[in-house]
């Protein structure tokens, strides 16, 4: 049963969680702009930039964590520019968030060949290194998995319980959830909703943005076009299985990540019989089904994807 | 309803499409000598770092820098633009168009035949066509044998990991001949072969490497990028494939099969300077024998390979040269033996 033990190895649970961490952090960006009522498909391109601006940053001098905050710095402008267009314009969120994918992606991509016109090898980076937490890291099979990750992915889980805790416990998050339900009731208490939505669409990018730093600057050591690989949608989907808390997309990034690092594994395992595009499949066949069962009670934001103009009714 | 009009568009393109292939031999004068310098224009599907296309990218600069032709490229030309580019740069009056049409075969034969006057030379899974349409492709599969030679030697553990792409023949070839030399010199020796369905994500491909190492893989066939660096980062060994980076990697990187495009691409040159570029499968221009594929330096590793290993690979690269030795050419996708 060897593709049963395989859950059971203390690589399996560090892979999952590395492969969750750009998810996370990317969900819960999307959940944040989603819970304020606008709907960010910008995020793949906001992520593709974050991977490019922190790595460029740091291949420039900058040391990591400085690398980190300008790819958020680079992220939360392209968050203004989709926030201004949807929230005060009111603008269509499906096509301004493409749009801004768009662009985001090219745009990467051009800055990428004007840095570097002539070369024939990616350049690389020293990216974070793994700091095993002492104690908890010697933990069997767990351990290992949670306790022997980079920075960053220290940081993403933390960002659950910070983004949690703001969202439930705090005025601010007050306003945020309520600019998403009803933003009439959050003009009535004299709060400024279209301040609130852009506020919280900026944060949300930011959080994006440093989803696609990870790809370059922990995962990996170098910018590649086209490696955010349609991760971004995948958040988008993470947050309807969430069902717009921050808890459970937690749960949804690990488990989709876990099925991911499964799958490489069970390919190898039994991939002589198999075709291996069935592996490869099987993250997202398990997530839509995961998405059908949990999506069932799931609550939307009331007033997602509606453009609030003041004084309508 | 709207499903049967679909697939009856779709059939009449396709019917059209085969008829323009049937009909794409029109009686054309020869093309022209060129006078002066050849104009050349590539069209890349992905950036220019990506190891395939590196290494026409490589040629065509170098025979810009000697000065025989003016290079112009487009990267990243998606499938679906491909065909406008093709025939832009044709327009333009480009005498040489260099490509890779896998996801483009007929479409791209059609721009073809559409422009007699100008030469294709394009990476293609199939066949020449019409007066004007040559090929090329990456048969660098004795030079991955002679890899796999010194793999089989160097692996301890006797379990291999392979991860790619996605298995086209391009692909499945190169593996095929690495296992089959790794097997010589060592019939233990087992593979597993992993795909990722990516071209691009480094970040996936070491994951599918960190995932082979801890099944025990001490060696890994890196056919994408990303494989290299899970092995560095576990202290395993690697085995490249069309491009060197013994440079980058130098106590990790044991050997690579290399492409060199140089060959394909100056004969193309000649031919189409000369005037007399026709429709040719440039393979040949690949293999060892006309200096389209060698086997790297083993650098630091030089002393760590046991000598008649080395020995043997010399001896087979002598017989591959002298066309006393044959590897098998094996197109069909790899499947993991563990």
């Amino acid at each position: 049963m060897e593709w049963l033990d395989v859950l059971l190895t203390a690589s399996f649970w560090t892979d999952a969680v590395r492969i969750a961490t750009p998810l996370l952090l990317g969900t819960l960006g999307e959940l944040i702009c989603e819970r304020a009522g606008v709907l960010n498909l910008g995020i793949e391109g906001i992520m593709v930039i974050g991977a490019l601006a922190g790595w460029i940053a740091v291949y420039f001098g900058a040391d990591l964590w400085t690398g980190v905050l300008f790819a958020m710095l680079v992220g939360a402008l392209f968050g203004l520019l989709h926030a201004v267009l949807t929230v005060p314009l009111g603008l269509s969120q499906h096509v301004t968030g493409i749009g801004i994918t768009l662009l985001a992606t090219s745009l990467s991509y051009y800055v990428y060949r004007m840095m570097f016109p002539t070369i024939t090898e990616p350049p690389r980076i020293v990216p974070f290194v793994p700091l095993p937490v002492p104690f908890l890291s010697d933990l069997p099979i767990i351990g290992p998995g949670f306790f022997q990750q980079t920075p960053l992915t220290y940081a993403a889980f933390a960002l659950v319980a910070v983004v949690a805790y703001v969202l439930y416990r705090t005025p601010v998050g007050l306003a945020v959830r309520m600019a998403g339900e009803n933003p009439a009731a959050v003009e009535a208490q004299g709060i400024d909703v279209t301040k609130v939505r852009i506020g919280a669409v900026m944060c949300g990018s930011a959080l994006m943005a440093m989803g696609g730093a990870f790809l370059t600057m922990s995962a990996f050591n170098a910018f590649y076009f086209n490696m955010i690989n349609g991760r971004g949608w995948i958040c988008i989907a993470l947050v309807v299985f969430a069902s717009w808390k921050p808890g459970k997309a937690l749960v949804g990034a690990l488990l989709f990540a876990a099925f991911d690092a499964y799958q490489i594994r069970l390919q190898q395992a039994v991939g002589g019989t198999v075709p291996y595009q069935l592996f490869l499949m099987l993250p997202y066949v398990l997530s839509i089904l995961a998405l059908i069962v949990m999506s069932r009670r799931a609550e939307v934001p009331r007033a997602l994807m509606i453009p609030y103009r003041k004084g309508e009714r | 309803m709207s499903i049967s009009r679909r697939l009856f568009l779709a059939s009449a393109a396709l019917a059209a499409g085969l008829f323009g292939l049937a009909g794409a031999s029109p009686a054309t004068a020869q093309m022209k000598p060129v006078q002066g310098k050849i104009k050349v224009a590539a069209i890349y599907t992905v950036p220019v770092e990506q190891q395939w296309v590196s290494r026409i990218h490589k040629a065509l600069n170098a025979a810009k820098d000697r000065g025989d032709i003016e290079y112009v490229f487009s990267e990243n030309v998606t499938n679906t633009d491909y065909e406008r580019v093709m025939r832009e740069y044709a327009q333009k009056g480009n005498n040489l168009v260099v490509g890779e049409v896998f996801g483009v075969e007929r479409a791209a034969r059609k721009v073809a035949a559409d422009f007699p006057n100008t030469a294709f030379l394009m990476g293609s899974s199939f066949g020449p066509a019409g007066k004007n349409f040559s090929v090329f492709d990456n048969w660098i599969q004795e030079a991955s044998y002679l890899t796999g030679l010194v793999a089989g030697a160097m692996t301890k553990s006797n379990a291999i990991g392979m991860v790619g792409g996605y298995p086209i023949p391009e692909v499945n070839r190169l593996m095929h001949a690495f296992m089959d030399g790794a097997k010589e010199t060592n019939p233990n020796v087992k593979f597993m072969v992993s795909f990722i369905g990516s071209w691009f994500d480094p970040p996936k491909a070491k994951e599918a490497a960190f995932a082979q190492i801890d099944r025990g893989a001490d060696l890994l066939y890196a056919e994408r990028f990303g494989v290299t660096d899970a092995a560095k980062e576990r202290k395993k060994l690697a085995i490249g494939n069309v491009i060197d980076t013994q440079p980058q990697y130098p106590e990790t990187m044991i050997v690579s099969a290399l492409w060199h495009m140089e060959p394909t691409i100056d004969t193309a040159l000649a031919k189409v300077k000369a005037g007399t570029f026709t429709a040719e499968d440039y393979g040949q221009y690949s293999q060892m024998k006309a200096g389209g594929a060698s086997i790297s330096s083993l650098a630091g590793f030089e002393s760590k390979v046991p000598a008649d290993v080395r020995a043997k690979v010399k001896q087979r690269e002598q017989e591959i040269r002298d066309g006393l030795y044959r590897v098998n050419v094996n197109d069909s996708e790899p499947k993991s033996t563990m």
